[in-house]
């Protein structure tokens, strides 16, 4: 089927149900509900206009109100009683709902969990098939207290105090930050907040803040704060600044598909050479040591120099 | 030509819906405008399409005979039951929420599907509300090419068969009766029947590839009954502790160890003894590595082990 055709007919099927009980709609509202434009709707209703019951004659037409479409754009539908309900929908339209709500009920909050809970029985029960156990997705749990914490301070517009890791430095940082959103992302959630440290907007990984305080100030509105373009993922939003070059063995070979390597060349030895981009030395320092050497940094030398050195004094304390 | 099409369509689905009995082909093609000026040769074909492209929209017409005396002719008709959306009263704050599921998917497909059955439910009188919550937004994304074709295997239960490549191996082909996907982290695996291994295995979508074929017909297989996809995952989650660690970390330092520790005293001038409970003994060491000389093994003793020999793994390498 053509593309428009494929489209046009299940919507064409939900139109003359949604139609019905909403005489002298707007077009333009009709259109904000099926999520297309005004012109389309228009489009349907022309298509709509010649279909009816079989070996029709003009009384058995759908009748569409073509002249206050046209002079008001208000929508009148009628003599289409034999399709009161819309279509049933598919397995793949029920399980694409499902599992976005069971994401969003992995991150809700306690206070709006019974809807979410509620709302997908009662699909899962309307699925009937069985098809809903055959797509998880695994959100990971954050502390519970800083959770809530996060929820509050989103739903009052509180500003929060954050007691926050930063693995790559190994550091413990204090921050007061003004909440925006809360999001997920490769499986875990986010928090993105306007924060005062840094001056800029922020995202923080709910399992790496250790504290959370809602304050008793208000968020400072940030409207036109940048918002994070995420559909890249997260890695690529990472503008790197230090260019480094890494050869993996085997068992480290897991590196260059877990993060964003601008290139990968496999060495007549065996092992894969990557080139990436990283923000930060210390975090690329970290990654080096704990692979035992199946991670070799080439470059920068300098840094190749030092995870060697750091690994040594390391040795120091076990008496080696 | 999609307007001509469109109308046919509609006018089929009607004519076989109000119908009170089988109608057969002949009858079809008397009543629904479109196919009467067509040629005998030319109304089959498109007949034949139109089923099954409205098959493929979900609208299933069901085959019987018409009438015992026409045994060998088939009739059609669509059954009420299977077309209507059955009734699903959603209270306004599930219906709330259900309009917020609309933004989670980054997948352009998954996306449209959402929004079509959230049409669907509009059209069925639920009041869903795309507005609420706003600040909420759980966020779904799926680049792998195979992710769309076993999303659809796995519906249809159609065995699929692959290229899939480990690390450091060639690529092999393998043929698996797709169960259900999952996503741990944001990457998406297929969890079924391995036909090669004869048992059930867990495949990263990221690591097929090429192209997932088809290996069979639909509904072929069956899916074990009460499959619970999250404990097939339970291999990929870290393993729950089962040993502790006495640790000594240098004040200001070791942050991620800190937070996961049971006791923490003060030894001497910058250092700590921290108690750290563990599960794998590896892993646990890998992370200790990583903190280089701000974090040192004190007991137990396969753990100071591990960790030795990973710091000397990075100390020896010359490049």
């Amino acid at each position: 089927m053509s593309q428009s055709a494929r489209d046009q007919v299940p919507r064409m099927l939900a139109l003359v149900p949604y139609l019905r009980g909403r005489d002298g709609i707007p077009v333009d509202q009709v259109a904000k509900d099926f999520g297309v434009s005004p012109q389309q709707i228009v489009k349907d209703l022309n298509v709509l206009w010649f279909c009816g019951l079989p070996g029709a004659v003009t009384g058995d037409m759908i009748d569409v109100d073509m002249e206050a479409l046209e002079s008001e754009g208000v929508v009148y539908l009628d003599n289409a009683e034999y399709l009161p309900r819309p279509l049933r929908l598919t397995t793949s339209e029920t399980l694409s709902l499902i599992v976005a709500l069971r994401s969003l009920r992995d991150i809700a909050a306690a206070a709006e969990l019974p809807s979410i809970e509620s709302a997908l029985a009662k699909l899962e029960s309307a699925a009937g098939d069985g098809a809903a156990p055959a797509v998880e997705v695994h959100i990971e749990r954050a502390d519970p207290a800083v959770h809530e914490a996060t929820q509050k301070a989103l739903a009052t517009g509180h500003r929060m105090h954050l007691s926050y890791l930063v693995p790559s430095r190994d550091e413990r940082t204090e921050r007061d930050v003004d909440p925006l959103r809360l999001l997920t992302a490769e499986g875990r959630p986010y928090l993105e907040a306007w924060c005062h440290l840094a001056g800029d907007v922020r995202l923080f990984r709910l399992d790496r803040i250790v504290e959370a305080t809602v304050l008793d100030v208000a968020a400072d509105p940030h409207p036109h704060a940048p918002r994070r373009d995420l559909s890249e993922g997260l890695f690529r939003a990472v503008e790197g600044t230090v260019a480094a070059v890494l050869d993996l063995s085997s068992p480290a070979r897991w590196v260059a598909e877990y993060y964003a390597v601008d290139a990968a060349e496999e060495r007549p030895n065996g092992d894969l050479r990557v080139r990436l981009k990283v923000g930060d030395t210390g975090w690329l320092r970290r990654l080096v040591l704990r692979q035992g050497g199946a991670a070799r940094v080439v470059e920068p030398v300098e840094l190749a120099d030092e995870v060697r050195a750091c690994a040594r004094r390391a040795l120091t304390a076990y008496g080696g | 030509m999609t307007r001509r099409k469109s109308e046919r369509l509609m006018n089929l689905v009607i004519a076989l819906l109000v119908s009170q009995q089988y109608l057969t082909k002949d009858r079809i093609r008397q009543v629904v405008e479109g196919y009467h000026d067509q040629s005998d040769e030319a109304f089959e074909r498109m007949f034949e399409r139109d089923k099954e492209e409205l098959r493929e929209i979900g609208v299933h017409i069901e085959v019987g005979s018409f009438e015992k005396a026409f045994e060998d002719e088939p009739g059609y008709r669509i059954r009420r039951d299977t077309f209507e959306l059955p009734e699903i009263s959603l209270e306004a704050d599930e219906a709330a929420v259900v309009g917020l599921a609309a933004r989670v998917w980054q997948h352009a497909r998954l996306a449209g599907q959402t929004s079509s059955a959230l049409v669907k439910l509009k059209a069925a009188g639920v009041p869903v509300e795309p507005d609420a919550l706003p600040a909420l937004e759980p966020q779904l994304a799926a680049d792998e090419p195979s992710f769309e074709p076993l999303w659809d295997a796995v519906i249809s239960r159609t065995p699929v068969t692959f290229e899939y490549a480990r690390t450091g191996q060639p690529t092999q082909l393998r043929h698996l009766e797709p169960w259900g996907i999952l996503s741990w982290h944001g990457r998406w695996y297929v969890v079924g029947h391995d036909r090669d291994r004869g048992a059930t295995r867990m495949f990263r979508l990221s690591r097929i590839v090429g192209d997932v074929a088809p290996d069979g017909r639909p509904g072929e297989y069956d899916v074990p009954e009460g499959l619970d996809l999250r404990a097939e995952a339970e291999w990929l989650a870290p393993t729950s502790p089962d040993a502790s660690a006495t640790l000594r970390i240098r004040q200001g330092s070791g942050w991620g160890l800190r937070r996961r520790s049971t006791a923490t005293d003060p030894v001497d001038a910058g250092w700590d003894r921290v108690e750290v409970p563990y599960g794998g003994r590896w892993q646990m060491a890998e992370e200790i590595a990583s903190y280089a000389d701000d974090v040192v093994v004190e007991r137990p003793d396969d753990l100071r082990g591990a960790v030795v020999a990973i710091l000397r793994g990075v100390a020896e390498d010359v490049a």
